[in-house]
């Protein structure tokens, strides 16, 4: 609902929102160059003393104003002919040309109206009210993302442009919230829709007649400090029953010209003060700095506009198709995706094929839009989840528990839960199985026995499908097809092998980057765009399912480089290993956002053993910036198996790499890499209070160890790996 | 060109029986290339003494910035219903506006004078831009303004 909220605004009024940004940025300089450029009245000057050092110099004076920069202006006559000039307050005398920038009323007529008078003025209101929505959407998406309101400013992970979406918005949204709000303001006013407007003029009694009062003599000028002025306007020369009329901060009156005497006087209505301030507020105009911190933020936009298009394109693409999908309020069957990467989002597309085929209605919709008041026609939910990291609730299943959780009570149509994982990992459907947990707890009926699929196993889908259908009391037949990455060949030009001694045979392999179209190359698709700690998959000959092997190089290096162990009878490291230069291998890519050393500044904390080394030398490699790298290399002999030996110590020497820390599980004396950390324990919690992030990869026993080891070694300074993990300091690849 | 059969019968000084004694006048104001924004114009007629007789036109379509034509606006306290139907857009640099109207006979030869105001978003104010008396002879001679106007004719 939010995201829809955010999502179709933003595509239409992207364009009108790129043109009003732009220009609005552009306008953001002119009342800073005004105010530097124009002689400020000094504080003590009365707008008489102003008014009669004008006079002084143009006897023919007709009006003075003071702009909000303090940039003072008159107009007068001369030989016949009218002039104006921007005045020194010092002298009275005209310094500059008081016409207007041709620019700068060029960029406004194109801000305000698009050229298009009152019609582009609703356009360009319509393009701000579209701002509104964009920001107060986004403003509950960022906290969603960041997991709460106090956590606004956490730092974020994921792809870069969702990053970069998030990082510019929540700093710039409070300036867009302003301009857009003030926009709406100034177009209401525009269009005379708000009782600001000038009050008529003040019953005046009649002038006297006479002519000649000296400016000295009208009390009103002469007790206002000349920075209060807006303007005055002096009597036509030969009209005796003309008066001086005088605008200040505080209002409007008239003067005789003969007795000095206010003849009337309004002041600025309540309404008349705020439309003055959203003016302010809106153009910097009588507050400059503010009105480059709001060009500034404009400036955002641009950005915005382009990574949420982006963003919008990316989601668009990963998520399957799924054919008649019921609303939410008809569907007799709700379908719950909790989806990473979108492998799940498949599984649910078959499932929902199925279900459609044999007459139900079913409405597919990620878990993080789990609302059950809206399921009015349910008879049943299913819930369909992958798992993120060690148990983390996957992208499409945020804050699925915790609404979960906060219900009054559970839904009284009962539920399913099939978990999608790895049983080779510990934490294999935690995830899922932490929301089958809550959800007996909280006492909803089950329709089936909470399940898992282990690596996509269509068998396993398939059966779980068959259970399902008894209990629905159909027959429901699940035939999954797995979707196979579209893969590219991959040629191997370079081999070095290690370990053999050890009984550990270990290869870094580097293969040839394969030709990308441009477009694809520049949507960052395939191997396009990648970095070290994304994934290479590997499809080995004989199997559909796809192996991972984190990425020790990334785009720039020209290169696509792995560290590949190989298993007793494992049949893709067998095949890998078994390569010879100019071989081929099919592999595709994915990202892996999650660990990516990022563009930050503070130091890094490698650790990682045997073909961990991998993407952390990957990370030392791409380190042209000398961001400080400490890393700590856990491997069994020296002799043996120090992968990337002569390279860590040739960017060690170039800076690249500050300090290396390696620890041999054989030989003399064994040791593990946690007992090199435990030595360093001192510097590490320096490091980390000066921001360092740490990151991890290897095989799970290593990452264990590390844990606990990170965890005495920080808990003296009140820190533990866990807090690190939630502000994204402490991430992990364990294989 | 715009054509207001009785824009006159709104203000009661101008207001005679018949349109028998009017006849239609042409007021053409050509604007210089003043490099602004679209002026605001008003035209208005004032007697023999000086005082305000009635508005004849008006340029420019929000009320709000009418107290920038400062002589009109001092004259009629602002009221908008003083020109209720005889308003248009506001008129670019450059560009020409020409309005018919019936006006009296007896307005002309009589010591009325008319009047332009002018006015252009961010330059000065232009109170008696034009100051011309109505008369038969007068008719069909330019007058230009003192900022914005390039030149004024009324034909009848």
């Amino acid at each position: 609902m939010i995201r829809g909220l955010h999502r179709w605004p933003g595509l239409l009024a992207a364009l009108v929102l790129l043109v009003l940004s732009l220009s609005g940025a552009a306008l953001s300089i002119f009342p800073t160059a005004e105010r530097l450029s124009s002689p400020q009245a000094a504080a003590s000057l009365s707008i008489a003393d102003l008014a009669e050092r004008v006079q002084a110099a143009h006897p023919q004076v007709e009006q003075i104003r003071r702009a909000p920069s303090g940039r003072i202006t008159a107009y007068w006559f001369e030989g016949g002919t009218p002039q104006s000039a921007v005045i020194d307050p010092v002298t009275g005398q005209g310094i500059a040309s008081a016409d207007p920038n041709p620019l700068e009323r060029w960029l406004t007529n194109l801000h305000r109206s698009l050229f298009l008078g009152d019609g582009g003025r609703i356009a360009a209101a319509a393009g701000a009210a579209a701002m509104l929505v964009l920001a107060l959407s986004g403003t509950v998406l960022v906290a969603r993302r960041a997991g709460g309101w106090r956590r606004w400013f956490a730092p974020l992970r994921g792809p870069i442009s969702g990053r970069l979406h998030v990082e510019i918005a929540r700093v710039a949204v409070a300036g867009l919230l302003l301009s857009s709000l003030t926009a709406l303001w100034m177009t209401v006013s525009t269009f005379e829709l708000l009782p600001d407007g000038p009050a008529s003029p003040a019953m005046q009694t009649d002038p006297s007649g006479r002519v000649g009062a000296s400016l000295a003599e009208m009390n009103i000028l002469k007790e206002t400090p000349a920075a209060e002025l807006r303007s005055l306007a002096f009597p036509a020369p030969d009209d005796a029953a003309d008066v001086f009329t005088v605008k200040t901060d505080r209002g409007t009156g008239t003067l005789d010209q003969g007795t000095g005497a206010l003849l009337a006087w309004s002041d600025l209505t309540g309404w008349q003060r705020i439309s003055e301030t959203i003016y302010m507020l809106h153009t910097g105009q009588g507050a400059a700095g503010l009105g480059l911190i709001l060009g500034l933020m404009a400036l955002g936009v641009p950005i915005m506009t382009v990574t949420g298009v982006i963003l919008w394109l990316a989601g668009w693409r990963a998520r399957p198709r799924i054919r008649g999908n019921a609303t939410a309020g008809r569907a007799e069957t709700i379908l719950l995706v909790g989806s990473e990467g979108g492998s799940t989002w498949s599984f649910a597309a078959t499932l929902h094929a199925a279900l459609t085929n044999i007459g139900q209605t079913v409405h597919a919709a990620a878990m993080s839009s789990f609302d059950p008041a809206r399921y009015v026609h349910a008879q049943r939910i299913l819930i369909l989840t992958a798992t993120y990291g060690d148990g983390d609730a996957p992208a499409s299943a945020k804050g699925f528990i915790d609404r979960l959780q906060s219900l009054p009570a559970a839904p009284a149509v009962p539920l399913a839960v099939l978990g999608f994982g790895d049983r080779s990992f510990p934490a294999y459907c935690a995830f899922a199985r932490a929301v089958a947990e809550t959800a007996e707890a909280k006492g909803w009926s089950m329709l089936v026995p909470f399940d898992m699929i282990d690596r996509q196993s269509t068998q396993d889908f398939a059966r779980w499908g068959r259970v399902l259908g008894v209990a629905m009391g159909v027959e429901l037949e699940l035939v999954h097809e797995t979707v196979v990455p579209a893969v590219l060949p991959l040629t191997l030009v370079s081999r070095r092998d290690y370990g053999a001694e050890v009984q550990a045979p270990t290869a870094i392999l580097r293969f040839a980057l394969p030709k990308v179209p441009l477009w694809r190359r520049l949507a960052g698709r395939d191997f396009g765009r990648f970095s070290a700690g994304d994934l290479l998959g590997i499809l080995p000959e004989g199997s559909a399912v796809p192996r991972f092997y984190s990425l020790a190089s990334g785009r720039r290096d020209g290169f696509i480089e792995i560290v590949v162990r190989k298993y007793p009878a494992g049949l893709c490291s067998g095949q890998l290993l078994g390569l010879e230069v100019g071989d081929t291998v099919s592999g595709f890519l994915r990202a892996n956002a999650g660990f990516h050393a990022g563009r930050g500044r503070t130091p890094l904390i490698l650790i990682g053993a045997g073909t961990g080394i991998g993407p952390l030398a990957g990370f030392v490699r791409a380190n042209a910036r000398h961001r400080p790298i400490y890393l700590f290399f856990g491997i069994r002999h020296p002799d043996s198996d120090f992968l990337y030996a002569d390279e860590l110590t040739a960017w060690q020497q170039k800076g690249c790499l500050r300090q290396l820390a390696t620890a041999c599980s054989r030989g003399r004396m064994p040791r593990y890499v946690q007992d090199a950390l435990r030595e360093e324990a001192a510097d590490i919690v320096k490091l980390i209070r000066k921001g360092a992030k740490i990151m991890v990869c290897g095989g799970r026993g290593m990452a264990a160890g590390v844990s606990e080891a990170l965890a005495d070694i920080l808990a003296p300074a009140g820190l533990s790996p866990a807090l690190l993990k939630a502000e994204g300091r402490y991430v992990e690849d364990v294989y | 060109m715009k054509t207001i059969l009785t824009a006159l019968a709104l203000t009661t000084a101008l207001t005679f029986p018949s349109l028998a004694v009017a006849r239609p006048v042409t007021f053409t104001t050509t604007l210089s290339n003043y490099g602004g924004d679209g002026a605001y114009l008003a035209l208005y007629v004032t007697d023999a003494k000086g005082a305000y007789v009635g508005s004849l036109w008006v340029a420019g379509g929000k009320s709000k910035y009418y107290e920038h034509l400062t002589g009109w606006y001092r004259a009629t306290g602002g009221r908008v219903a003083e020109i209720n139907g005889i308003t248009g857009a506001s008129v670019g640099a450059g560009r020409t506006l020409e309005i018919t109207l019936d006006l009296a006979d007896a307005l002309f030869d009589a010591g009325y004078t008319l009047h332009i105001d002018a006015a252009v978003e961010d330059m000065r104010d232009s109170p008696n831009e034009v100051a011309v008396p109505l008369t038969t002879n007068g008719a069909k001679t330019p007058v230009r303004g003192r900022r914005y106007i390039a030149s004024f004719t009324y034909s009848m």
